[in-house]
């Protein structure tokens, strides 16, 4: 009896999130974003740039509402790219009321909704925003940020013990980079014979990749506005 | 022979001369750290204005890069250059000026081998280039260290940039201060060498800071007929080869791995054919000398 109720009751919720509109899936995403006011988290953080050998960083996140957002690299040094403040979903929503959203329906696959986000404001930084939402859990799960000046971000999310909050254990963000080249007169490079092929192509305009993988949160504790000076 | 060394060193460091390369170390030392110090925000502007494009750059970040491992790699860089010009004022007098004063004749009259009164000239030589090492690293690397403290090292090459964490970094500094210890006595031959020749000590210094400008200037163009067949046999070259202790090497994601050395077989080449260099030079000038007739 407690199994047949069961099951219909995973058939009822299946039908319907399945009848929900986009506008609908956006508003219980942006709910659930909506009940951190702020939170401070600890994470490692790992830069994968074609041009950039780095360590494992341990780093502290702060976000505060609106859309204040800083990586601090507490003990050493972090190569923080421009755009990362869009790491906070709640970045993308900010202007919910100044978008057109438009469903694309469900990613082949992975089943996930697939939404734009399109802003009315023709001189808006954002020119589209594409996400992809877990219509069980109400979470983003992927999202691509195409912006005027900046050039496009992905982001790559996976949940966990926070998921209620809609906060990700671990966030991958994609971003353009630009061709890398210093002067050998400056540089004085030490030519140990080893010569790399394709130099030049391989460090114009590729992608770079942050990777944060949160160990904690602790929300909606406070978080003073100095920390984002 | 121990007590011909001290002899040596003893008329090295009597002459007032001698301190005028440690004064000039300690000048320019301290004269990169006070701009730097003061103004390093531009300087990190300056180098990182290529990726200002993809990248924050807060003060934060800024007033982290420029900590006493940097500053000190900065010091390096341009100051090793100059100094195989001061290690050449002392290598380059050593027969010379001897022979210059009348007194070479009348030191052969004791009773040690020319082989001897050679090797004990060069070891005076060699101890003095440490000697000036050792402070370059004081005041360099522990002096920028008080200044600036510590933090993850960044090191920017023309096509990449390398980090270390800051517990990996002090060992590749005393690696890399040995290295050029190597490479300065490598100078110190090359002038020994010249002085032997020479019975004024003006020129051989000349001739070993032209031979050194020259072949440096060589060593950095990036001229496709010279790369293969004239540069990597020039001692000019692998002089610079301590940098390779601060090129790591990353796993296929980028991550640095601590405590690697990206191509340590290069850099022992490199320190290889310094140290043929030194038995090169050290050993002819022992073979002309032994044939020279001394006149003065």
């Amino acid at each position: 009896m407690k199994s047949i109720f069961f099951i219909g009751l995973f058939i009822f919720s299946v039908f319907s999130s399945a009848g929900q509109t986009a506008e609908d899936i956006i508003n219980k995403v942006k709910a659930k974003l909506e009940k951190v006011n702020d939170y401070e988290a600890k994470g490692k953080m790992k830069t994968n740039v074609i041009f950039i050998k780095a360590p494992i960083a341990n780093v502290k996140v702060y976000y505060k509402k609106p859309n204040k957002l800083r990586i601090n690299n507490e003990s050493g040094i972090s190569f923080i790219p421009k755009g990362s403040v869009n790491i906070n979903l709640n970045n993308i929503f900010i202007n919910t009321e100044g978008f057109d959203i438009i469903d694309v329906g469900k990613e082949a696959g992975t089943n996930l909704r697939i939404i734009k986000l399109l802003p009315k404001d023709e001189n808006a930084e954002v020119v589209l925003s594409t996400v992809y939402v877990d219509e069980l859990q109400y979470v983003i799960k992927k999202a691509k940020t195409t912006t005027r000046e900046n050039g496009t971000y992905e982001l790559e999310m996976t949940y966990g013990k926070y998921a209620e909050y809609g906060l990700a254990d671990k966030v991958s963000f994609s971003f353009n980079t630009k061709d890398y080249k210093l002067p050998k007169g400056i540089t004085f490079d030490y030519d140990d014979g080893s010569k790399k092929e394709e130099p030049a192509d391989k460090l114009k305009n590729k992608k770079g990749k942050v990777e944060i993988t949160y160990s904690a949160y602790t929300i909606n504790k406070g978080v003073p506005d100095s920390v984002f000076k | 022979m121990w007590k011909l060394l001290k002899i040596e060193l003893f008329k090295i460091f009597k002459r007032p001369r001698t301190y005028i390369a440690f004064g000039a170390i300690a000048a320019i030392v301290f004269l990169i750290q006070v701009a730097l110090k003061f103004d390093g925000k531009s300087y990190v502007d300056l180098l990182m204005s290529n990726l200002s494009g993809s990248f924050e750059f807060s003060d934060e970040f800024k007033d982290k890069l420029l900590n006493g491992y940097l500053i000190c790699f900065v010091i390096l860089n341009t100051l090793l250059i100059q100094m195989p010009l001061l290690v050449a004022l002392i290598a380059g007098d050593s027969i010379a000026g001897e022979a210059n004063m009348g007194t070479l004749r009348l030191s052969l009259t004791k009773p040690v081998s020319r082989t001897q009164y050679m090797l004990v000239k060069f070891a005076a030589s060699v101890v003095y280039t440490l000697a000036l090492l050792i402070w370059m690293a004081a005041l360099a690397l522990f002096g920028s260290m008080l200044i600036f403290g510590t933090n993850d090292m960044v090191v920017l090459r023309s096509e990449g940039i390398e980090q270390m964490k800051d517990f990996d970094v002090l060992w590749r500094y005393m690696a890399a201060f040995g290295y050029a210890a190597v490479a300065l006595t490598t100078v110190s031959a090359l002038a020994f060498l010249l002085s032997v020749f020479a019975e004024n000590s003006i020129g051989p210094i000349i001739a070993t800071m032209s031979i050194v400008i020259v072949l440096t200037i060589l060593s950095e163009m990036n001229i496709p007929i010279y790369d293969k067949t004239i540069k990597p046999y020039l001692f000019t070259s692998h002089m610079v080869a301590w940098k390779g202790f601060f090129y790591v090497k990353a796993d296929a994601e980028g991550t640095t791995i601590n405590g690697s050395i990206e191509n340590l077989p290069a850099v022992l080449r490199s320190l290889g054919i310094l140290m043929a260099y030194i038995v090169l030079f050290f050993s002819t000038s022992v073979w002309v000398f032994r044939k020279k007739d001394i006149l003065t």
